[in-house]
């Protein structure tokens, strides 16, 4: 039996240099050129495995930002996916991670009610926030099952998956009711590129951009005003105090002032 | 009724409570006692009896005990609940949780359950509720303001120091849960087969990179952490070249951590491993370039060849410490 899989991508600065606008004391990302996520290219590649092993089965991405966030699901489609939807209006803008997996929740609801959804995949996290957390709260608001860090899908059916958690100490095995969310990290696949006939789809496909009105939602719940978060204020972390240098004739002498630093400072 | 009083929330695993545990009691005392609010702990878990024993002789108020047979596995929506139906009950204001791969999980869920601003990998607890916590892999720190009644903060490991058990016990409140019809099964846990110490709670990380010249290199960098009692960590350089698993990558695509003590072997410093290092309490950088930019930024740098350096502070260590080698 198909499946239908959504998979969540954001569009975010390549680099993570990024300067602090001294006036308002945000990060200054406008006029940065931007990409897919990194680790979302795991979750889409995921997706377009999960299509490969179940036939039949379709995969959509799904991303709230800016228009020109449009790009990162042109990319997700080259790389395999059929459909992208592009979440977009001005009432998103400055959205927190609750805020976002509010707007998320109810585009897949309303994807669900067109096509039955059984799985939305997610990165690890995002490079600019870079929380993990917005694939699980996308589950809690639409109170299905989920499970982060996954590194395997063991098996899938309609109705569950068996998916492989990486936990700092060891391997967890879960088995998750579907619909679930799953949030992946790099260890699950070698994303693909794009490939011509992947590009050629990308060109042509027409992404539908839902507001917040067209997914039921207030103004007030999205965006800044729907953020449950601000960042009051960001810097550069704290210079570190100038470095000792360790100097000596031979590497014994030199190791021996290494390891007496390291005891008077009580670090061993 | 206003939210007040801070929570810690105790994840057990694998029977245990993580150290993390006791870091988020340390920062939640603190806080309590600068906001004049009680500070109250939440262990969840299959066996929490023993726990919560441990826990209230670590300085909270109060803890509050949920047993029961489907928190032996972590499941994330079981687990949401059991603490959302404590901190609703309750009201408490503030949720502190562990920065591990449970605690994130469960305190992104918490979030939308108690709908509360959410902070994670949080190093400071300003007194007006304001946290710090890293944006762009850790190049800026930003001040978060919460603007929700209840706060859900994840801890960053190593910012907070691990609160000891005293003679002082808080009272233990055994608290009945109904998990409701289980859309997650747990079903097996493989435990990591090394008994190596892991990056993310270790004091000590030595970590090595391309200047190694091979997978021979890290029997060095092995050698020297377990003579300090470290983790090892390694340069992405390093672990494409297939010398050592990616479990063990730090930096912006593998792990983060703050160890007190980050020692960098033949690794350069390019930005993206920094981004995973750069909060250590004291950085250690052994390379032959005196120029790159580890041993510009490192607290202490020492210009050699690690394939001279490294035994002889091998050397060094054993001798000063007699051969045993250093807890971690
Ligand atoms: C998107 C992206 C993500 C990335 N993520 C990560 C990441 O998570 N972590 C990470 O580490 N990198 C990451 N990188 C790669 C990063 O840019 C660097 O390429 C990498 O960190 C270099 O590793 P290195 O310092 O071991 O190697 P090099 O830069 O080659 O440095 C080797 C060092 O060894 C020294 N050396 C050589 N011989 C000796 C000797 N005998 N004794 C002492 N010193 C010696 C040299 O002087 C040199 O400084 C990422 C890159 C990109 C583009
Ligand atoms: N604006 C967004 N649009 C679509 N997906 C997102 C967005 N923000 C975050 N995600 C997804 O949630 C994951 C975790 O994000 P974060 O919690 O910000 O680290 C990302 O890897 C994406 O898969």
């Amino acid at each position: 039996m198909a499946l239908h899989i959504v998979v969540c991508v954001k569009s975010t600065p390549t680099s993570v240099n990024v300067p602090v606008d001294p006036a308002t004391g945000q990060p200054k990302t406008a006029g940065l050129p931007t990409a897919i996520n990194p680790y979302d290219e795991y979750a889409v590649e995921e997706a377009v495995r999960l299509k490969e092993r179940v036939p039949g089965s379709s995969a959509t991405v799904l991303t709230v930002g800016a228009d020109s966030a449009a790009d990162v699901l042109r990319e997700a489609i080259a790389r395999g996916c059929d459909a992208g939807v592009l979440v977009s209006g001005p009432e998103f803008e400055g959205g927190d991670s609750f805020a976002t997996s509010l707007a998320l929740s109810a585009a897949i609801k309303k994807l669900h009610a067109e096509k039955p959804v059984h799985l939305v995949l997610f990165g690890k996290n995002t490079n600019d926030v870079g929380a993990g957390v917005v694939g699980v709260q996308t589950a809690a608001w639409l109170d299905w099952p989920s499970a982060t860090a996954v590194k395997k899908i063991e098996a899938i059916d309609p109705s569950s998956a068996t998916v492989q958690r990486a936990m700092e100490d060891g391997t967890d095995v879960l088995k998750l009711a579907l619909p679930a969310c799953v949030a992946t990290v790099k260890e699950i696949n070698e994303p693909r590129l794009p490939s011509l006939k992947g590009k050629m789809a990308s060109k042509k496909a027409v992404l539908p951009k839902w507001t917040a009105a067209d997914l039921g939602l207030q103004p007030a719940q999205v965006g800044a005003a729907g953020a449950a978060t601000a960042i009051a204020k960001a810097a550069l972390p704290p210079s570190r105090p100038a470095g000792v240098k360790v100097e000596g004739a031979t590497s014994a002498e030199k190791a021996k002032k290494l390891v007496d630093i390291l005891f008077e400072r009580k670090l061993i | 009724m206003a939210n007040s009083g801070i929570l810690v929330v105790a994840v057990s695993q694998r029977g245990a409570l993580p150290p993390a545990t006791y870091e988020l009691v340390s920062a939640g005392r603190k806080l309590a006692d600068a906001l004049k609010q009680p500070l109250a702990a939440v262990v969840l878990s299959d066996k929490a009896s023993a726990l919560a024993a441990d826990l209230a002789s670590r300085g909270v108020d109060k803890v509050y005990s949920v047993e029961h047979a489907s928190l032996a596995g972590f499941a994330e929506d079981t687990f949401a609940k059991a603490a959302a139906d404590v901190a609703r009950k309750e009201g408490f204001a503030k949720i502190l949780l562990a920065s591990n791969v449970a605690g994130r999980a469960l305190a992104a869920r918490l979030a939308v359950l108690l709908k509360a601003g959410l902070a994670t990998d949080v190093s400071e607890i300003a007194d007006d509720g304001k946290v710090s916590r890293p944006y762009y892999a850790g190049n800026l720190v930003a001040s978060v303001e919460i603007k929700t009644p209840v706060a859900v903060l994840t801890l960053a490991p190593m910012s907070f120091p691990r609160a000891e058990p005293g003679a002082a016990k808080a009272e233990i409140v055994p608290v009945a849960f109904d998990p409701g019809a289980a859309k997650t099964t747990f079903s097996t846990y493989q435990p990591e087969t090394s008994n190596e110490i892991d990056m993310g709670s270790a004091e000590r990380v030595v970590s090595g990179g391309r200047g190694l010249g091979g997978a021979e290199g890290f029997k060095k960098i092995f050698e020297l952490a377990h003579a300090l009692g470290a983790a090892v960590g390694a340069s992405r350089a390093a672990v494409d070249s297939g010398w050592i698993p990616y479990k063990h990558q730090v930096g912006l695509t593998g792990r983060s951590v703050r160890p007190k003590l980050y020692v960098a072997v033949g690794i350069s410093g390019q930005i993206q491993h920094l981004a995973g290092m750069s909060s250590s309490g004291t950085i250690v950088a052994i390379n032959t370039d005196k120029d790159c930019p580890l041993m510009q930024m490192a607290n202490v740098s020492v210009q050699g060849d690690l394939n001279e350096l490294l035994p002889a502070i091998v050397e060094e260590v054993k001798r000063r410490r007699g051969a045993a080698p250093i807890a971690a």
